[in-house]
């Protein structure tokens, strides 16, 4: 069966977290299945976080970001397998 | 009436900004890209300082329950009505019913949405635009939220039809490097050379903490000469004692991270300002996103009064194309 990847884009500028807060778990692992809307990441930009939601249902393929690191607009985040 | 769907990042109601208070530690607010809030407003035939909403880095989802016409300028941030691409830069119409949404941000960071008539909120100190800060102006003194209602008004405007634009080179590019024109001062002289020079040759970052209030930088260590602690200054070198801050001026506090006050900023205190960035560079600046790089260049008065008459005339020929 083929599978069809979906890329998660980064809609705003900031910086990337893959965990809610520095001494929680990451949201998801690579490997993971997510569903639609599940929060994968935040990015943080002029002083408040925006949740980053899975935009299909899939396997989370790779992160394309370190935790951490600087997110330009509509760069690549992580890639979706779906089933 | 406007509908807000979804409210987008940070988007508020802002005019041409609350002039004339500063004095009393009340800062300007307002459209931070002011060429941008201009033309959109001379778009759908309204005064240039009706309010419009500014929109940062992701647009909101509209939706629009009367006929009228609306324009978007500034940042590309694109235009879809009922998911079909739409122009920026340009007079549209929209029908009773229409959903205006956005697509990613492709250059610069904030676009500017007027509306024929103009946003109706209360004036607080003769201007509608919002200063989250404190909460006043605009729409309960806050950015939009899902569900909130915004009311057109009827200020006084020119009649107008849909799909009239101004000519490709009277509308900005913005790229991912920006060079922003300052003046050096109020307070240059506590740098070294050295320092003085670094500033102009570093290719600044522009950090995550960088809104309407100001936008803070990385790139280089700053040092300060030698001195005899002034009275009424704080013991760092980086202290002078207290004076106003010119809007766009940049301070350096401790000689690390830049910080470029703007238009919901501070309006005085006891920090050095090397440098302040002229007023047309500061619509520049309000298109500069976290991350991107930033070179100071200094000019002297002269020049920055040149580059405001350029802008006047350039606002000038637009209202003659647009008459």
């Amino acid at each position: 069966m083929m599978s069809n990847s979906i890329k998660v884009m980064a809609p705003i500028p900031g910086v990337f977290y893959r965990r809610p807060s520095p001494d929680e778990d990451v949201y998801v692992n690579e490997g993971d299945e997510v569903k639609e809307g599940d929060i994968i990441g935040l990015v943080e930009v002029m002083k408040s976080f925006h949740e980053l939601k899975a935009e299909a249902s899939g396997v989370i393929d790779a992160f394309k970001v370190e935790d951490e690191g600087m997110l330009e607009a509509g760069q690549e985040i992580a890639v979706i397998n779906q089933k | 009436m406007i509908k807000v769907i979804q409210p987008g990042l940070q988007t508020t109601v802002q005019d041409l900004g609350r002039i004339g208070h500063y004095e009393v530690g009340m800062p300007p607010s307002g459209a931070m890209d002011t060429y941008a809030l201009k033309v959109s407003n001379l778009l759908v035939g309204n005064d240039e300082d009706a309010a419009g909403l500014e929109i940062t880095y992701m647009g909101p989802k509209l939706k629009f329950e009367a006929d009228t016409l609306i324009a978007i300028t500034g940042g590309e941030i694109p235009p879809k009505i009922n998911d079909e691409p739409a122009g920026m830069w340009e007079t549209l119409s929209v029908k009773a019913g229409d959903v205006l949404s956005f697509d990613f941000v492709k250059s610069g960071a904030r676009a500017y949405l007027a509306v024929q008539g103009g946003i109706d909120v209360p004036e607080i100190m003769g201007s509608r635009s919002t200063y989250t800060l404190i909460g006043i102006g605009g729409l309960e003194g806050r950015a939009l939220k899902e569900d909130d209602e915004l009311k057109i008004a009827s200020d006084k405007n020119v009649n107008v039809k849909a799909g009239r634009k101004i000519d490709e080179d009277l509308i900005p590019k913005y790229s991912k490097e920006h060079d922003i024109r300052v003046v050096m001062g109020l307070c240059s002289y506590r740098l070294t050379e050295e320092s003085k020079d670094e500033f102009l040759s570093t290719e600044w970052q522009v950090t995550p903490d960088a809104n309407r209030v100001g936008y803070r930088f990385k790139g280089a260590k700053m040092d300060f000469v030698e001195r005899e602690q002034p009275f009424g200054a704080g013991s760092d070198p980086s202290n002078v004692t207290d004076q106003g801050y010119p809007i766009g001026s940049i301070q350096i506090p401790g000689g690390i991270e830049p910080i470029a006050l703007l238009n919901d900023a501070v309006t005085g205190g006891g920090y050095v300002t090397v440098a302040t960035i002229i007023s047309t560079d500061l619509d520049r600046m309000a298109q500069v996103k976290s991350g991107e790089k930033v070179k100071f260049v200094a000019v002297d008065i002269e020049e920055s009064l040149k580059a405001r008459k350029e802008m006047k005339d350039k606002l000038d020929e637009i209202r003659k194309q647009l008459a």
